[in-house]
């Protein structure tokens, strides 16, 4: 149990996704202007994540993996070249699904949300959260607690860089800085503020 | 005439004055992770652009025959193949970077600067105008990558390519080499001053750029 939940922590802090492996970085960028939105994005990264790093596990190893295919006589089979397909499509039907679902019982989540919810197909940090797992080795549950915690990660770095930028709209800055220059400035004093977790969960 | 001037422009436009990068904020996931060294900057950047440049050859020529309600999904798989064939190659052949570069190779997939420019451009332009759109989106690309790459490995290590440039105080030289460099903080920061350099020299690029009040409707992209 504490082993998953030092895996938890070390998602979420040591190696979070938009900070320290620079995945996600578009939407990071693009939708954290205020937290509004910004909360929305993470909350919905947490779930995406949530689900698919888990079922995308369950289809490597089950369909993809070498080896995979030896009890129907085909030891030799190599399908792991074909993941990158199989995860996109697994991730693209996911956020559908997901879409749909929230669309006929939760109007009021679906509504705060529902425009992030397509853009999550592309995203970087959804399609490394499987690669990630792929080349970690992870079983079941640790995948599964891996794609929550990296989802947390992202929300909470999202959420933290929009209630800074919201703050800086009103700040007098020098012309070429403003925006994105000023942006991924913070978004490296925040990333070194993180890599400051690196020791809370070293163990 | 005007039409050789017309693919000109399409190659040249995207290089500084409307770099995928820090223009059109496409692509950085990939461009920070793997700046830690020209050599993986500019593996990276060849891959990067080989599949931009294909990408959006088949896609522009198959572009009337795609429907419109299912044209994510089937550029997605168009790239992703694409992706695979570069993978598999760079496995072959140049092993030891490809694991440097770990899962970003495979991310080329999602990299919002294919799918920006082949939603964008390829999808309403013949083939060769398509192709040279790819191929200046990833030689702006390329530059960006070969610059932060440069720096960082200059400072951080006191090599470039593998060569020693600034002999280090390990070796009897007198250079301390920052490791920050090589850390992520360094590539948000070298980032950040890349953008506020370029739009210092060309003021029409800040332009009340994202200087928008704070419950702006409009700015949820």
């Amino acid at each position: 149990m504490s082993e998953l939940w030092s895996l938890f922590l070390h998602a979420a802090f040591v190696d979070n996704m938009p900070l320290t492996f620079f995945l996600g970085l578009c939407t990071f960028i693009a939708l954290s202007r205020k937290t509004g939105p910004a909360l929305g994005l993470g909350i919905a990264m947490t779930a995406v994540l949530g689900v698919t790093v888990p079922l995308n596990y369950l289809i490597y190893t089950l369909l993809l993996a070498p080896g995979a295919w030896a009890w129907a006589g085909l030891p030799d089979t190599d399908l792991s070249y074909l993941k990158l397909i199989a995860f996109i499509g697994v991730i693209a039907a996911t956020v559908q699904l997901l879409e749909m679902v929230l669309d006929r019982f939760f109007p009021a989540i679906y509504a705060s949300f529902g425009v992030f919810l397509p853009l999550l197909t592309v995203q970087c940090a959804i399609l490394g959260g499987s690669l990630f797992m792929v080349e970690r080795k992870y079983d079941l549950a640790q995948s599964a607690v891996f794609g929550v915690g990296a989802g947390f990660g992202f929300a909470v770095a999202v959420v933290m860089l929009g209630a800074i930028r919201a703050r800086l709209a009103y700040a007098d800055m020098p012309q070429g800085l403003r925006g994105l220059g000023i942006t991924f400035i913070i978004a490296g004093m925040m990333s070194l503020g993180f890599s400051a977790f690196a020791q809370m969960v070293a163990s | 005439m005007p039409a050789r001037a017309g693919l000109w422009n399409i190659l040249t436009e995207p290089l500084i004055r409307q770099n995928p990068v820090t223009l059109q904020i496409l692509g950085i996931c990939s461009a920070l992770a793997v700046t830690t060294s020209v050599a993986t900057a500019l593996t990276m950047s060849a891959a990067l652009t080989a599949v931009l440049v294909m990408s959006a050859a088949v896609i522009s020529l198959i572009r009337r025959h795609i429907p419109d309600t299912i044209r994510l999904i089937v550029q997605i798989v168009i790239v992703a193949s694409l992706v695979i064939v570069i993978d598999q190659i760079l496995q072959a052949y140049l092993f030891e970077i490809s694991q440097r570069l770990s899962v970003f190779v495979s991310l080329i997939t999602t990299n919002c600067l294919v799918l920006g420019r082949t939603e964008s451009f390829s999808r309403h332009n013949p083939p060769v105008r398509s192709m040279v759109d790819g191929l200046g989106n990833g030689l702006g690309y390329s530059l960006v990558l070969t610059l932060i790459g440069s720096l960082r490995e200059l400072f951080g290590a006191g090599t470039l390519l593998g060569w020693q440039v600034l002999p280090t105080v390990d070796q009897g030289g007198w250079f301390t080499p920052l490791n920050l460099m090589l850390l992520a903080p360094s590539a948000f920061f070298l980032l950040g001053g890349l953008v506020w350099a370029i739009r210092t020299i060309m003021p029409e690029q800040t332009e009340s750029l994202e200087f928008l009040p704070p419950d702006d409707p409009e700015d949820t992209k």
